[in-house]
């Protein structure tokens, strides 16, 4: 009997399971000296630097949690973390109410390849360049943007320069530059849901906006789960728009978490504390995207 | 996400295995590297560069321009990585936090530079690079003041005679014959003028003053130093290394409602004109027609020659002293630049040397021949004066003379300088904005004040 157990199944020798596992180690080893070099290392160094005072020219002192107690303590970063979440709000609002709209589009209307690109294409643009072009577009004296609203008997808007328009117009930029992205991600969640289900609605007399209710958004929960965690954390990083168009500015009203950190630690030398807000950008993000994955059963779909 | 950035890690990885092992720190022996910002003074020192390599066959010099913003970040990320020059630009609003940093190395114990008096210098602009330990870090190469650039045609369409800009005054209650002049100037889209009846302020064409912003990176050098200075306020107890403020003292409260209050009355353009944190300057101002005149230092004189209107025909410039303040007397920022050497330079004497080099006769009327800047010995700096002269017919006397009459006050020194920019900056755009009173800055004072109590 157990010799017609080794022996039965598809003449697999044992020694090959072996030659497997050596072969499988080696594919999987650039990417895990990778992911060690450039992943986990620097996060538990990050973590340990948070507890220095450190200027990265001179060794980093040891100082307990006095990074912690400043952070606390400091109105400049709980403005930043203020800033930096109603900017992940917009943005993520937006942005994934027109991808969604944009992949129906390319659903139920069109499967044109070259629409699919068109879409793609500011996302090919670098952050940024499209930072810059709209810094000029938007400009409030010579702007092409601010020229036409003149044009049209409006008063000229200072879309990077007040602190009420700066945050929706990074975000606009941003979601002008993600939307695309987005949009190809859902667009393929939405060709995992089978073409019956539709013919079904159909025959049942369901209109286009009852079928986008009843099939299109229960089916696509976990694919859309998925794609709001990995836009919800790069929105939490924005830094490059904030960077080259507005500084933080005016005043602190655009000053991102990102940008405060990146500030604090290559304009000002404090790494140490640079390091904790960093910790504490990590804890946020973990937090987020565990309640997210909670609350939006991504593990798990209703196509079965 | 996970499995893209894995991939991406991985070829990070072999691009850095093969990238490694390249650069180094500054030149290699004999090669001198030399890093700069202002393009405008780079071919100057290339003839520098030139003449110093026929003295010393064996040294050449590479001389690399990056853009004031690039170029700090790219210094500091020099020192990190190790790809640092042997040489450098040194500003002194930065030059405290490199010795702190221990970046900079003693200019005393290299043997070219220990013997460099204060007294070939303009006065006081030696001192000003010397450590709290009384070390000389930095070889005073040249200094700026600021003054009015305007543009005369602007002028002679106001009916305004030229001459009155070399007496105007000014004081914060009303203003003064400065602000009745800043009024004249300023016109609306209607083509009323500032002190006319009808004026509209919330549509002005051309602002009588330009903006340079709030002045939180630099002290209001090109904005408001000149009026606090000539109230007779100063910004620390003592210069350089002060530890204490003023910004709660009333000379600066009440010159800063007066200035910025110039914004609220149409005659100084708003924070959004001036195209917010990317703000133009005050040549971009003057030539695109937003503002008539306006503060500038003395290292833009020769953008401030060149601008051209719209159809190319070059404008006609002129330069007139900063106003008379309430203390009788006018003022103006003095600041200056210097070289230093750093300490991740293999070839520090050889550093040194051409560091010596440009602190001399030799270059430095060099420089003063290629009227960008003024060279810091006073005999190169009259070469500068008579370059602008009979090359440009450029007056530029109305820089010269504060420092001749004595009317100037240093940049202010101090430790942490990159922490109170941090502070200083969005403070000083909040009452530029109106979205805080010029009072919130006693508060940012005390603010100030603490980061000296604090064991740094």
């Amino acid at each position: 009997m157990a010799l017609s157990a080794t022996t039965r199944p598809d003449r697999t020798p044992p020694a090959k399971k072996r030659d497997d596992t050596r072969l499988a180690l080696l594919f999987i080893a650039p990417a895990l000296i990778g992911f060690l070099v450039f992943m986990v290392w620097p996060t538990l160094r990050g973590i340990y630097l948070s507890f220095t005072k450190f200027n990265l020219l001179t060794p980093p002192e040891f100082n307990g949690l006095d990074n912690y107690v400043r952070m606390v303590q400091d109105p400049v970063f709980w403005n930043s973390m203020r800033v930096t979440v109603y900017y992940v709000f917009v943005n993520i609002v937006l942005q994934t109410v027109i991808a969604l709209v944009i992949a129906v589009l390319m659903q139920r209307l069109t499967r044109r390849t070259w629409l699919r690109g068109a879409v793609l294409t500011p996302y090919l643009v670098s952050n940024v360049v499209a930072a810059m072009v709209f810094l000029w577009i938007l400009d409030y004296q010579l702007g092409i943007g601010n020229t036409l609203i003149a044009a049209l008997g409006m008063d000229r808007i200072p879309f990077l320069s007040s602190d009420a328009w700066v945050i929706p117009t990074i975000a606009a930029i941003n979601v002008w530059r993600h939307v695309g992205y987005t949009a190809l991600l859902i667009f393929a969640g939405l060709q995992t849901i089978p073409e019956t289900m539709y013919e079904a609605g159909r025959m049942d007399g369901a209109s286009e906006p009852r079928m986008f209710r009843s099939i299109t958004v229960p089916l696509l929960r976990p694919v859309l789960a998925l794609v709001l965690i990995i836009t919800v954390v790069g929105s939490f990083q924005v830094f490059d728009t904030v960077a080259i168009a507005t500084r933080g500015g005016p005043v602190d009203s655009s000053r991102v978490l990102q940008y405060y950190i990146y500030d604090v630690a290559f304009g000002r030398f404090q790494f140490g504390y640079a390091s904790a807000m960093s910790v504490a950008l990590l804890l946020v993000l973990v937090i987020i995207t565990f309640v997210q994955y909670r609350v939006t059963r991504a593990d798990s779909s209703d196509l079965n | 996400m996970t499995r893209r950035l894995l991939a991406a890690a991985a070829a990070l990885t072999l691009t850095l295995l093969t990238a490694c092992g390249g650069a180094g720190t500054g030149g290699r022996d004999g090669t001198i590297e030399y890093w700069l910002w202002d393009s405008g003074q780079q071919p100057g020192y290339q003839k520098c560069a030139d003449a110093f390599h026929q003295e010393n066959p064996s040294l050449q010099i590479n001389i690399s321009q990056y853009g004031w913003d690039s170029y700090w970040s790219k210094l500091t990320a020099g020192f990190i990585a190790d790809t640092a020059p042997d040489v450098f630009t040194d500003h002194l609003a930065r030059f405290a936090q490199y010795v702190d940093l221990e970046v900079l190395r003693p200019l005393d114990d290299l043997g070219p530079t220990s013997d460099i008096r204060d007294a070939d210098y303009q006065q006081g602009l030696a001192e000003l690079w010397k450590g709290q330990d009384g070390k000389r870090y930095g070889a005073p190469k040249d200094w700026d003041t600021v003054a009015l650039f305007y543009d005369k045609a602007a002028l002679t369409a106001a009916g305004v005679d030229p001459a009155q800009l070399q007496n105007l005054s000014w004081n914060p209650q009303d203003g003064g014959t400065f602000e009745k002049l800043v009024a004249h100037l300023t016109i609306d889209a209607n083509g009323v003028r500032g002190d006319e009846p009808g004026f509209d302020k919330t549509h002005v064409k051309t602002h009588g003053l330009a903006s340079e912003g709030a002045g939180g990176g630099g002290w209001g050098q090109t904005q408001w130093s000149a009026f606090a200075a000539s109230a007779g306020w100063q910004v620390t107890d003592k210069n350089p290394w002060g530890t204490h403020f003023n910004l709660d003292q009333p000379a600066l409260q009440d010159t800063l409602s007066w200035y910025f209050g110039l914004k609220d009355k149409g005659y100084l353009p708003t924070y959004a004109e001036i195209g917010g944190s990317n703000s133009i300057g005050t040549d971009k101002q003057i030539q695109s027609g937003i503002a008539a005149m306006g503060i500038s230092g003395s290292w833009m004189i020769s953008t401030f020659s060149k601008l051209t209107d719209a159809n190319g025909k070059k404008l006609d410039i002129a330069i007139a002293p900063t106003p008379i303040g309430p203390t009788g007397k006018r003022a103006s920022m003095f600041n200056g630049l210097a070289d230093s050497v750093t300490t991740l330079s293999k070839q520090p004497e050889n550093a040194a040397k051409w560091v010596k080099f440009m602190s001399g006769e030799q270059c430095q009327d060099l420089i003063g021949q290629s009227g960008v800047v003024f060279p810091a010995r006073p005999g190169a700096t009259d070469l500068a004066i008579a370059y602008n002269k009979t090359e440009r017919n450029l007056d530029v006397t109305p820089f010269t003379n504060q420092v001749r009459d004595k009317t100037t006050f240093l940049f202010p020194v101090t430790t942490n300088a990159a922490d109170i920019t941090a502070l200083l900056q969005p403070r000083l755009d909040a009452v530029y904005l109106g979205s805080e009173p010029v009072s919130s800055l006693t508060d940012l004072n005390n603010q100030l004040n603490d980061l000296f109590k604090v064991a740094q």
